[in-house]
């Protein structure tokens, strides 16, 4: 009971703190924002003319495969990285031009966290939560009492004493999430944060994520090569290719239909896939059966249409597929046999995409099963 | 031994104790920030200054370059100037730390480069300055190397001391050449490299056991 008061009483305390700065900048325009960012190293052009806006209390992910330029569009965000040309804005502020001294007391409105948790092994877990607050000049007392308050929010209370060297990896970010906050930033920055931690701990960690999200309404960017992350807790996403944004928006609107061939590619592993026998044995000539991929999102995936579409055209075959929910709308793709000659199939496909469903035909299968 | 020879023998190892101690402490406090030196001011470092590295780099490498034995009669007027003579313990105490600073400066150098760049990336993230990042970073993270170069450096002069005698500044490696050499006295010979041995010892457990208790890196 106590850790919870504690633990509510932190809570609110950052409440205030967040409402405070809220009054302070007067606005509710963007914390983060991007305008045609541009980074070369040597001929390779890191990011490409990036814009980006994020929003107070938004989560946006932002995903790429390696190379496409995330590191240093995320460091761009803290002047880590200084673009060559663009514009970075902090809560209103153009930081692009600010020198290294400038810099250092608006990278203490940020917190961020890495891929390989990057804590001082020198120091124990509490002296690393507590070094934010050290660089800052908050008395030792206070800062002790603070990373007491954090460790506690991230449920490693116990190990304030210990060294970072006797943690697992998941209570490792932990610690690191638990620094990142203990300057109470308005803005986390997420560096493939879980890209080295276990599938069971990744989500523990992104659960985490999340709730400070909701709890403190503190804005997070992160970066990731796994759609799964992105999936779990971003609000919004933005698909990064070779330094330019390629799609942008609504996560279950970029899963339902992903525009870009990169999106499309990165969902593979977490959408419903044509399985690897079937599609084996598919061919574009005419054979007795045609194989469609009907992709499904909102009020379409809500509706009885397997059962309607069999009373409209007959037999058809289930073959792979479903529906999940993404943010909360419901997202499917489905794979189905249908019968191939006409004019049933074009009957098929014509109801189907009456009912707001995407339809592809994928092929025909040829032989017998 | 006689007496007379155990007094010798003890004032001879005061005299060891004292050069090595001196000069060890005195290369470590010039050292340690010259090896910073030239880490932070590399390429990619938090400092970057390549005219000053470069300028750094070519003054260690003098120096090293140079046999001691040669140092060591070469700086007679620098050390006639800092102590106000040239024979003696403390004479040799200049020349002594002025060879060993540049060496315990590459020594710390190496472990300083060590330190996981992701650190100071997260460091400077987080609003740090470089005085920040070289105080709660490269030195602590660095420590158990740092601890343990200095070990090799105290070591390293334990042997270079014995060559001050050329300068008349006594010491275990002056009472063997003089006695245990020319006048074959094996026993001096025998008891200086068994205490020696001892000594030596003595400073690399007691290393060792430093460097153990501050490295936190694995647990």
């Amino acid at each position: 009971m106590i850790s919870r008061h504690k633990k509510d009483d932190t809570m609110s305390q950052h409440m205030r703190t967040l409402a405070a700065d809220e009054r302070r900048s007067g606005s509710a325009g963007p914390i983060a924002r991007l305008v045609d960012v541009r980074r070369h190293f040597g001929q390779t052009a890191a990011l490409d003319g990036v814009s980006l806006e994020v929003g107070k209390g938004e989560i946006v992910g932002i995903i790429g495969r390696s190379g496409a330029g995330k590191s240093t569009l995320i460091r761009c965000l803290n002047g880590l990285e200084r673009p060559d040309s663009g514009e970075v804005h902090i809560e209103g502020r153009e930081i692009s031009g600010l020198g290294e001294k400038q810099l250092q007391p608006l990278r203490r409105r940020i917190g961020m966290i890495f891929q390989h948790f990057n804590l001082l092994s020198a120091k124990t877990v509490e002296e690393n939560v507590a070094l934010p607050l050290k660089i800052e000049g908050v008395a030792k007392s206070e800062r002790l009492r603070r990373a007491a308050e954090l460790l506690d929010l991230v449920g490693l209370a116990g190990k304030a004493r210990a060294y970072p060297a006797a943690l697992s990896g998941g209570q490792k970010q932990r610690v690191g999430i638990a620094r990142a906050l203990a300057a109470r930033p308005a803005l986390l920055l997420s560096d493939e944060a879980t890209s080295a931690l276990d599938p069971e701990t990744t989500r523990s960690i992104l659960t985490l994520l999340r709730d400070i999200n909701r709890q403190l309404g503190l804005t997070i960017i992160l970066i990731t090569h796994e759609m799964e992350v992105v999936h779990s807790i971003a609000d919004r996403v933005a698909v990064l290719d070779a330094g330019r944004i390629v799609e942008e928006g609504a996560v279950w609107k970029v899963f339902a239909d992903p525009q870009s061939e990169v999106a499309r590619s990165l969902l593979q592993g977490i959408r419903p896939q044509l399985p690897e026998e079937i599609a084996a044995r598919l061919s574009p000539a005419r054979g007795p059966e045609a194989v469609l991929r009907v992709d499904l999102a909102g009020e379409a995936a809500l509706e009885p249409l397997l059962a309607d579409l069999a009373a409209t055209t007959g037999a058809f075959r289930f073959i792979h597929g479903g529906i999940s929910r993404v943010q909360g709308h419901p997202v499917g793709t489905l794979f189905l046999g249908v019968p191939a000659g006409e004019p049933d199939l074009s009957r098929t496909v014509q109801f189907l995409a009456g009912r707001g469903a995407r339809v592809e035909v994928l092929g025909h299968v040829v032989g017998n099963d | 031994m006689s007496s007379a020879m155990i007094d010798l023998f003890l004032r001879s190892l005061w005299e060891t104790v004292l050069m090595t101690g001196a000069s060890g402490v005195i290369s470590f406090v010039f050292g340690l920030p010259l090896g910073l030196a030239l880490v932070v001011t590399d390429r990619g470092g938090i400092s970057e200054n390549l005219w000053l590295n470069r300028i750094l780099g070519a003054i260690v490498n003098g120096f090293r370059s140079v046999p001691f034995i040669i140092l060591l009669v070469a700086l007679i007027p620098v050390t006639r100037l800092i102590a106000g003579t040239s024979i003696g313990t403390w004479a040799a105490i200049v020349p002594l730390s002025i060879a060993a600073t540049p060496y315990y400066a590459r020594i710390a150098e190496v472990s300083l480069r060590e330190v996981d760049p992701g650190l100071i990336e997260a460091v400077r993230a987080m609003g740090g300055s470089r005085w920040t990042i070289v105080q709660e970073v490269l030195v602590p993270e660095a420590m158990p190397g740092i601890v343990a170069g200095f070990t090799v450096t105290l070591v390293t002069l334990v042997g270079a001391s014995a060559m001050a005698g050329a300068i008349g500044a006594g010491g275990l490696g002056d009472l063997a050449i003089r006695y245990g050499y020319q006048r074959f006295e094996t026993t001096v010979m025998v008891a200086v490299v068994a205490v020696l041995i001892v000594m030596v010892c003595a400073l690399q457990w007691v290393g060792d056991r430093l460097v153990q208790r501050l490295d936190r890196r694995s647990a």
